[in-house]
């Protein structure tokens, strides 16, 4: 077995006290959620947290809902729950296109949308999916709550906006009209982290696009946000031609470095592929959306 | 006992005999109710664990264990000058090298054994590892085994007195290199290819372990360790130790999964049972995942050149040049006689004209093993290279790799068949068997939609492996592992009930024994399987013998059963006689029952023979009574399966990723004892096959450091990356083999992977001009083959 370092474990029965728990212990304490990052990384002791304030009581920060013309996702929403959030697959589909192929049932049944993103690993998918669907989230500490865009969320490698004494706890996803969004991974083996991943948007409206979002996963330290490309397609209407122009950015605008799942130019070219597909299918669903 | 109570009642649907049968283990294991080594817990028991070495080349400048011995829970710290004293600093590996049991002078890979600490608990012995302080002196490493033997590099085994440079035995050789020659002089196309069978690893989701319970009143080592020969460990561990064998006595649980790493000693085992011996008080060890990827047993690892030639359209010539690195020490497992395992059985399944091979042995700085996994003793290095060279040869002939193969067989009519490099293969239709897995995979059809999808531009591979293998060792004159013929052991005795336990020296680590040793007896005596307990895996209580690895269980121990049931069978024939007033020769034989020739009515079943084997009532003369027989059995020969593979894959232009879409496997394994466990071992070994051929791989960086230590990075597939596998059989009896069996546990893991890589490169050469690629065919290392740099795996 492997053995994680001696930690004081404490079981939150309210965000305050989950709030007042971190204020008071510090920087040695850790929440925990699902447990599916930060418990492997314990027991790899990469990570030796004191003290670990459990949330998993918290059943208010389990939702899926629709309120003041958004979706609004609780922090301790299960990836299971968001696989098969009927809401969410009409609205913002490429929630299950990631869901299907993060992980295995095992992690998703435990795994939360609030640690997938406090994480900030680069290589999981549904950074990328909140940024492309230009979420934002809700943060609230001892002084109260603030909302920040997902572009402003990831700070750097593994590092958030979530300060001490804070907890994320919900994200909001407005909804628009002419929406159209996919998520496309490449992955070793099922259940493998990608080698990289793409997550797309759009919102098209009279023949052009609007607004789009677009991120990639697994190809630079952080989730990587491709803002030129976005610029590019904006007020143009959806192509082939005009998606390949993105592929070509996201293989500039990306940052891989090589490891065991393959070099940098194969990544590169990756993300150049699954732009153009991620794009591709949020252009089809987008258009079929405002038929 | 409660797992038959839990099965369906007999009736008229289950076999007294050969047959498909459900497992009688899967009762307990499907309820999660098996018992492991970790399961056991006994009273006073402490833990121990391994500090490695973060070093894949160092000496060793000093160890300080204060701090460590300071924790208030740990109750000792070993280390080699700990062990020097004791005798055991070293211990000698199944191919006859040391390894160091704790690193004393140097570290020799990364993860080697450096200290053991003992604990009253898990958690304490590693927290307590933190506590050491062991001070390093980096060398260079030797990662690269073709380098090993460069004039600069590094000295490994400066233990090793009159070792000068790192290779690790002298060239080993077979078949006839002038005759080779000739029929590559003869020939009308030669190809070549290098390749490479990369290291990987057999992780058994159970990690090793072991319980070491001294008892210094009695002077007994009683071991609790899941391994797949306890009774050649442990007379290894009386060499090791200096224990009185018959003071020793091992018991293996319920094991999760072998594959080979379960056949060595490893250190971890040698620490715990001097912990127990000085401390008096039983010490568990158990590895964690990745001290299972890092440290214990790895499989293949053989860099190969092959040449192939052939004239007339027949194969008729090969040539293999072959280096294995055998890591830091040589463990790797095979007979004595055999340095590089049953490699020469690279000759395949075909009328050659000659063949020569040559393989040498290398020392690197990476873990030591080389053990079989799955695999008959380098047989899968050998199909490999054989089938890929047979898919070359093709190419470059413009011939259907199916029809090359079907005018280069070996004719069923040539059986007994002497190969080009000493074989003597028992039985075999080969065309058969092609034919049956060509009518599954609609052969014809499958490369009509090739050509489609090719059309469009789309990228669809078909893939064949026709493969042989010897399983089975072995016969006594030719083989032995340290000393001990390949040899096993049963014993059979029938209760007076009519209900029998036989006792075997196999060893199961999932493969069904309990099943299918019961029903050999019960096809042999005529009584249900569920009447018969199968009991191994405690030396106290079975017979001696070298256990379950290289598909040997069904070939020798199922010999013996087979051999001591027909000697209880010829036992009872006396009792019946008695009975029933006549003689012997007068009885005949039919499923459970002796009867008189020509007064059919008149017979004694054997429930009736047992009960009266141990009555008062009038015995034959010179009868010692009972119904009960022992034997040792010595194969004659190894068995020789073999099988026909088709894989057909589809690959994604743009990422490289692979899909096996569809599998066909068609086996001989000669007669199925029970099918559906046949079944179940051809899926578990081709779903490891997929594994191999796409994603399992233990790679080092330059400094030697391992890159697959968890699972993160070591993939093994899952039933996502396996299509639905479709079987088909052909039955070719074994002539020797009592039941006319032969072995089939690793025809899959041997058989499977040169049919994928087949067929990804069937899917590539045309569009992309790829000759080769080695595995694993990540989709990162297909998109640089089609981009035209195919690169071997680090
Ligand atoms: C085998 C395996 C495969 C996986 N494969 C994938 C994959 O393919 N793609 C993918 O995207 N992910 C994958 N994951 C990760 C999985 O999705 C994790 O569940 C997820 O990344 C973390 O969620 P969690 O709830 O388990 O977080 P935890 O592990 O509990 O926490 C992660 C971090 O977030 C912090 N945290 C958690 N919740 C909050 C909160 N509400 N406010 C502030 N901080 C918080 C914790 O303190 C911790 O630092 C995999 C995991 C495993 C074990």
């Amino acid at each position: 077995m492997q053995t994680p370092a001696p930690f004081e474990y404490e079981r939150a029965t309210s965000v305050e006290g989950a709030i007042a728990a971190l204020e008071r212990l510090g920087s040695d304490a850790r929440i925990i959620a699902g447990g599916h990052s930060l418990l492997p990384m314990m027991k790899l002791r990469l990570a030796s947290p004191e003290y670990l304030i459990d949330i998993n009581d918290l059943a208010e920060l389990a939702y899926i809902r629709e309120q003041d013309g958004e979706i609004r996702i609780g922090a301790m929403t299960r990836h299971v729950d968001l696989l098969k959030s009927e809401l969410l697959a009409r609205r913002f589909p490429l929630f299950r296109d990631a869901e299907t192929v993060i992980a295995d049932p095992v992690v998703r049944n435990r795994g939360t949308i609030g640690g997938s993103l406090c994480q900030a690993d680069a290589a999981e998918d549904l950074s990328a999916v909140c940024s492309a669907a230009k979420a934002q989230v809700v943060i609230r500490g001892a002084e109260g709550e603030r909302v920040v865009g997902m572009e402003d969320f990831h700070v750097g490698p593994f590092m958030t906006a979530v300060g001490a004494g804070e907890i994320l706890t919900e994200v909001r996803l407005r909804m628009r009209r002419g929406a159209g969004s996919g998520h496309e991974k490449v992955e070793r083996r099922a259940g493998d982290w990608a080698i990289a991943a793409a997550s797309a948007a759009l919102w098209v409206d009279g023949g052009t696009i609007d607004d789009v979002g677009i991120a990639l996963s697994a190809v630079g330290v952080t989730t990587i946000h491709l803002t030129r490309a976005e610029e590019l397609l904006r007020g143009k209407p959806p192509s082939d031609e005009l998606f390949a122009q993105a592929g070509v950015i996201a293989s500039e605008d990306c940052s891989p470095s090589a490891d065991g799942r393959g070099p940098i130019d194969y990544k590169r070219h990756l993300a150049g592929v699954l732009t153009q597909r991620a794009l591709r299918r949020s252009a089809a669903r987008a258009l079929s959306e405002e038929a | 006992m409660a797992v038959v109570e839990n099965l369906p009642s007999p009736s008229t649907e289950r076999p007294i005999g050969f047959g498909r049968l459900k497992r009688k283990e899967d009762a307990r294991f499907i309820r999660g109710k098996g018992t492991y080594l970790d399961d056991i817990e006994l009273p006073g028991m402490v833990h121990g664990a391994v500090l490695r070495s973060p070093y894949a080349h160092a000496r060793i400048v000093s160890i300080d264990t204060s701090a460590a011995l300071a924790h208030p829970n740990v109750a000792a710290v070993v280390t080699a000058k700990d062990l020097e004293t004791l005798g055991l600093a070293w211990m000698p590996t199944i191919s006859y090298d040391t390894q160091a049991v704790l690193a004393g002078d140097k570290v020799r890979f990364q993860g080697q054994e450096v200290a053991f600490v003992i604990a009253t608990d898990e958690y304490s012995a590693n927290d307590a590892l933190a506590l050491i302080d062991v001070e390093y002196d980096p060398l260079p490493a030797v990662v690269n085994a073709r380098k090993a033997l460069d004039a600069d590099a590094p000295l490994i085994r400066d233990d090793k007195s009159g070792q000068a440079d790192n290779l690790a035995s002298p060239t080993w050789e077979a078949g006839d290199e002038r005759a080779t020659e000739r029929a590559f002089a003869e020939a009308d196309h030669v190809v070549s290819r290098d390749m490479i069978y990369p290291r990987c690893h057999p992780a058994p989701l159970e990690t090793c372990g072991i319980i070491a319970d001294f008892n210094p009143e009695t002077g007994q080592l009683d071991i609790y360790n899941g391994n797949q020969a306890p009774h050649a460990h442990r007379t290894v561990y009386a060499h090791v130790a200096g224990l009185a064998e018959h003071m020793i006595r091992i018991r293996c649980q319920d094991i999760g999964g072998g594959f080979g790493n379960k056949v060595p000693v490893y250190p971890g085992y040698v620490c715990a049972i001097a912990g127990s011996i000085v401390a008096g008080v039983p010490v568990k060890w158990v590895e964690n995942r990745s001290e299972n990827l890092m440290s214990t047993g790895f499989a293949r690892d053989y860099i190969m050149r092959g040449e192939m030639c052939s004239k007339d359209g027949k194969i008729t010539g090969l040539r293999v040049d072959a280096i294995a690195d055998h890591g830091a020490f040589d463990s790797t497992a095979q007979p004595t006689k055999f340095p590089a395992g049953f490699f020469h059985i690279v000759c395949g399944s075909y009328d050659l004209q000659a063949s020569h091979v040559k393989v040498k042995a290398v020392y690197s700085n990476k873990a030591p093993g080389g053990v079989a996994y799955r695999c008959s003793f380098r047989v899968t290095e050998a199909v490999y290279l054989v089938e890929r060279m047979v898919d070359a040869l093709a190419l470059e002939m413009k011939a259907d790799p199916i029809d090359l193969r079907m005018r280069s067989f070996i004719a069923a009519e040539q059986f007994p068949y002497e190969t080009t490099t000493g074989w003597t293969y028992d039985s075999g239709e080969y065309a058969k068997t092609m034919d049956v897995a060509k009518k599954i995979a609609g052969y014809d059809d499958l490369r009509r939609e090739q050509a489609e999808k090719r059309a469009r531009g789309e990228l669809m591979g078909i893939g064949v492996s026709f493969f042989t293998e010897g399983v089975g060792a072995g016969p006594r004159k030719h083989m032995d592992i340290l000393g001990l013929a390949m040899n096993d052991g049963a014993d059979l005795r029938v209760h007076p009930s009519g209900k029998a336990v036989v006792s075997i020296s196999a060893q199961t680590q999932g493969q069904g024994h309990e099943t299918t040793f019961a029903q050999i007896v019960a096809e042999e005596l005529g009584i249900p399987p569920e009447d018969v307990e199968v009991r191994h895996g405690d030396t106290d209580k079975s017979p001696y013998g070298l256990g379950t690895y290289g598909s040997r269980s069904t070939p020798v121990s199922g010999g013996a059963v087979a051999v001591v049931s027909r000697k209880v069978r010829d036992k009872a024939r006396m009792i019946a006689a008695t009975m029933l007033e006549t003689r012997p020769e007068d009885l005949a034989w039919e499923k459970g029952r002796w009867y008189v020739k020509g007064d059919p009515e008149k017979g004694a079943m054997i429930e009736d023979i047992a009960a009266r084997a141990y009555s008062g009532e009038p015995m034959p003369a010179d009868f010692e009574g009972g119904l009960d027989a022992q034997v040792i059995y010595d194969p004659p020969n190894l068995t020789y399966p073999y099988g026909a593979y088709i894989a057909v894959v589809d690959i994604d232009p743009d990422t490289g990723h692979v899909k096996v879409r569809r599998f066909i496997a068609v086996d001989d394994c000669g007669v199925r004892i029970n099918p559906m466990v046949v079944d179940g071992q051809i899926h578990g070994g081709l779903a490891e096959g997929v594994g191999i051929a796409l994603m399992e791989l233990i790679s080092f960086d330059e400094e030697g450091n391992c890159l697959n230590s968890s699972f993160m990075d070591y993939l093994i597939p899952t039933a996502l990356e396996c299509p639905d596998f479709e079987l088909g059989e052909t039955v070719t009896p074994c002539p020797h083999h009592p039941l006319g069996a032969k072995g089939v546990g690793e025809s899959p893991t041997v058989g499977s992977p040169p049919a994928i890589v087949n067929a990804v490169i069937d899917a590539l050469y045309e569009p992309h001009g790829v000759e080769h690629i080695d595995m694993p065919c990540t989709p990162a290392r297909v998109w640089a083959a089609m981009q035209g740099r195919p690169e071997p795996p680090q």
